[in-house]
């Protein structure tokens, strides 16, 4: 058995790592309850991202200040990238979409590959090993930053969802994408707009990761597939679920690799992720269908 | 439905990879003129392990324009040696798909592999050709234990390295007067690190070592987090990891953010502590690790000119490099003196080859069932922001630093 310390360390690491993976996760369920599709390329664009922060280090901003322009500008990015590639090459089909987004995975990862060779890269910032004592643990400063940032994030992104006029068109283009447009709503707008919301969350994310992390080519990967685990668990298209899923998986992670070793420390998570799947299928926040 | 088109993609998919295939091997054939010896330089450049296969290209590169600038095969009458690349891709599907179209455009022997897997089944693909391959790296064991007569292994393998680190960390542990007694053994989960580890699990403890804990961790590694608060709750006097390049910066972040210090991380065969791109951007952390790995002979004049041009170039130079430079060297050398580009007669030649004039500190190649006899790793240490060599005395530019001053 293990010390209570090293439990209550491990519960604490899990929801910080949970909180951005519940980041990722959310851009990636926002554009599935909205567009129907499931996005491949979500991995890339949090590897262009977390090369953008990288960029932008090199060039002397610090990750953090930067992360409010990546995010607007990833918005833009992905604002422009369904209003011109994917939406257009579509045709109005879903499935299409699933393609064209696969195909812009592949496209987006080889580019960084050429332009930035498969060298894993990492920066060193003065608070890089910057910790809070708390006597049995360290928490370390910037994956607290990461959590707190990461759930105000989300906060922002409720709200902006409840309140605005742009939040209101995007549940109503959710719901009903014909009923929409006939209230004069313009849904090719509003699909980009989700589209570059997804895409902004992970420049946010990036910019969080990059201080403890590292980035090559292929770095979105290792994010994706927890990020689909944590949108079925939390509910395809559920914002509030994404959120709880993530910080959920987080600690189920942590805890798992506690006790079964951490080889086996996804085992946890989808034994969970099957057992939500048998008992309620729409995943915890989700709508019945 | 989705299914369906999935299917129907594929099909196309392949149907134009034979296309392109059959489009690269023509121009091959018709490219052949006297004069040329090609040779088949297979790395994987792309997926999980390209930056390690993009420095054996590196590597690669710089001994085939060496050995064509000094004039060529000069048995062959001065014939050039043209480089085939194969990109294998990380997978060992990738390695044998790129073995097959390398001895399709004719190539006389192939170089390369990296990865264990890769290395296994390339070999094995290029056997049906008889066509000589030689091993950069994969330190797989079984790789030379099948009985593949066209399979030689230039770098030494598991068995050779896990022993020599063993006896290597008793003698510095000895001389240091014995201040470390126990230990934690972290090991990525692959082929690679569990079967390491196993033979630590069975000497160590003959050795007087206790080992505390073994934490297995899977690759890739989002957090290493919960390994290091592990680590600190039994609290060893020494840390073993055996891991990729990526898990351990993050393992090594990790202790220093939890303030953990041992009184020595050891590596064996890892992918980081030998890496100049870790020493550079975590100099505070990569202090002092040190690794029992493949290295260049840091005396060796021509092995000093060869960093010196790779790192002029912005490129870090890794034992991958220095390891596929010696690894071409010896194949000309075998070219050379079977005075023919003919498969069987260079299988003969390297079998026999008493090669000397490579990078390593190996001495002179022996291939024994395709094992370079004189093979074995070396002790580096990070000090001061570079990478030193404190084991075996004779290639050492160092002094060993253990324990770590607190």
């Amino acid at each position: 058995m293990f010390a209570l310390p090293l439990l209550v360390a491990s519960i604490l690491n899990g929801l910080m790592t949970g909180a951005v993976y519940a980041l990722i996760a959310v851009g990636l369920t926002l554009v599935y309850g909205v567009l129907h599709i499931i996005n491949f390329a979500h991995g890339a664009i949090l590897t262009a991202a977390m090369f953008a922060a990288f960029l932008a280090f090199r060039a002397g901003i610090d990750p953090y200040l930067a992360m409010v322009p990546l995010a607007l500008l990833f918005f833009g990015l992905g604002y422009a990238m369904q209003r011109l590639v994917i939406g257009p090459a579509s045709h109005g089909d879903d499935r299409n979409i699933l393609l064209v987004t696969l195909g812009l995975a592949i496209v987006i990862e080889n580019l960084l590959l050429a332009a930035f060779k498969s060298d894993t890269r990492t920066i060193e910032v003065p608070y890089g090993f910057a910790t809070i004592d708390l006597g049995f643990t360290f928490v370390v400063v910037p994956l607290a930053i990461g959590f707190a940032v990461s759930c105000a994030a989300a906060a922002l992104l409720w709200v902006l969802l409840a309140r605005t006029d742009t939040g209101k068109a995007i549940r109503a283009v959710a719901k009903e994408k014909l009923g929409a447009a006939l209230a004069g709503i313009d849904v090719a707008h509003i699909y980009a707009v989700t589209f570059g919301l997804g895409a902004a969350c992970l420049a946010v994310a990036a910019c969080l990761l990059l201080p403890t992390y590292y980035v090559n080519p292929r770095v979105g990967n290792a994010y994706v597939l927890v990020a689909f685990t944590i949108v079925v668990l939390g509910g395809m298209g559920s914002i509030a679920g994404a959120i709880a899923g993530g910080l959920f998986i987080g600690v189920v992670e942590s805890l798992s690799g506690l006790f079964f070793g951490e080889s086996l420390g996804q085992l946890g998570i989808f034994l969970i992720f099957i057992l939500v799947l048998l008992v309620r299928p729409t995943g915890l926040f989700g709508a019945r269908a | 439905m989705t299914r369906m088109e999935v299917k129907v993609s594929r099909r196309r998919l392949l149907e134009g990879g034979v296309a392109f295939g059959g489009a690269l091997a023509l121009p091959g054939h018709l490219k052949a003129q006297p004069g040329t010896v090609k040779v088949g330089i297979l790395q994987p450049v792309t997926g999980a392990v390209a930056f390690e296969g993009t420095h054996g290209r590196i590597g690669a590169e710089a001994a085939l324009k060496q050995i064509n600038d000094a004039g060529g095969i000069k048995s062959l009458g001065g014939a050039r040696l043209e480089m085939v690349f194969g990109d294998a891709r990380s997978t060992p599907e990738g390695g044998t798909a790129e073995v097959e179209r390398l001895a399709a455009e004719g190539v006389s022997a192939i170089v390369g592999g990296y990865a264990s897997p890769i290395c296994l089944a390339a070999s094995q693909a290029a056997a049906r050709y008889d066509l000589p391959y030689i091993v950069d790296v994969g330190v797989a064991d079984q790789i030379v234990q099948r009985g593949l007569t066209n399979t030689f292994r230039f770098a030494p393998g598991f068995g050779i390295v896990s022993k020599q680190a063993i006896d290597n960390l008793v003698t510095l542990n000895d001389a240091a007067g014995k201040p470390a007694k126990t230990v934690v053994l972290v090991h990525e989960d692959g082929l690679f690190g569990a079967g390491l580890t196993k033979l630590m699990q069975a000497e160590l403890p003959k050795r007087g070592f206790e080992i505390l804990d073994t934490i297995s961790h899977p690759t890739p590694a989002r957090d290493m987090t919960n390994v290091v608060l592990q680590i600190r709750a039994k609290n060893p006097d020494l840390v073993i990891p055996s891991n990729y390049y990526v898990e351990f910066v993050l393992l090594e972040r990790a202790m220093q953010q939890q303030k953990i210090r041992p009184k020595g991380v050891y590596c064996v065969l890892n992918g980081g502590a030998s890496n100049y791109r870790f020493v550079k951007e975590f100099p505070d952390a990569a202090q002092y690790v040190m690794d029992c790995n493949h290295w260049h002979d840091p005396t060796n004049p021509a092995a000093q000119a060869l960093r010196k041009a790779v790192e002029a170039s912005g490129e870090v130079f890794t034992y991958n490099v220095s390891l596929n430079y010696s690894a071409v060297l010896l194949l000309a050398d075998a070219i050379e003196r079977a005075a023919s580009p003919d498969r069987k007669a260079i299988i003969a030649a390297l079998a026999t080859s008493t090669f000397a004039g490579h990078i390593m500190p190996y001495g002179p190649t022996k291939f024994t069932n395709g094992q370079n006899e004189g093979a074995a790793p070396v002790n580096t240490q990070v000090q001061d922001g570079d990478i030193k060599v404190i084991f075996p005395s004779r290639y050492a530019d160092a002094k060993p630093v253990f324990p770590v001053p607190a």
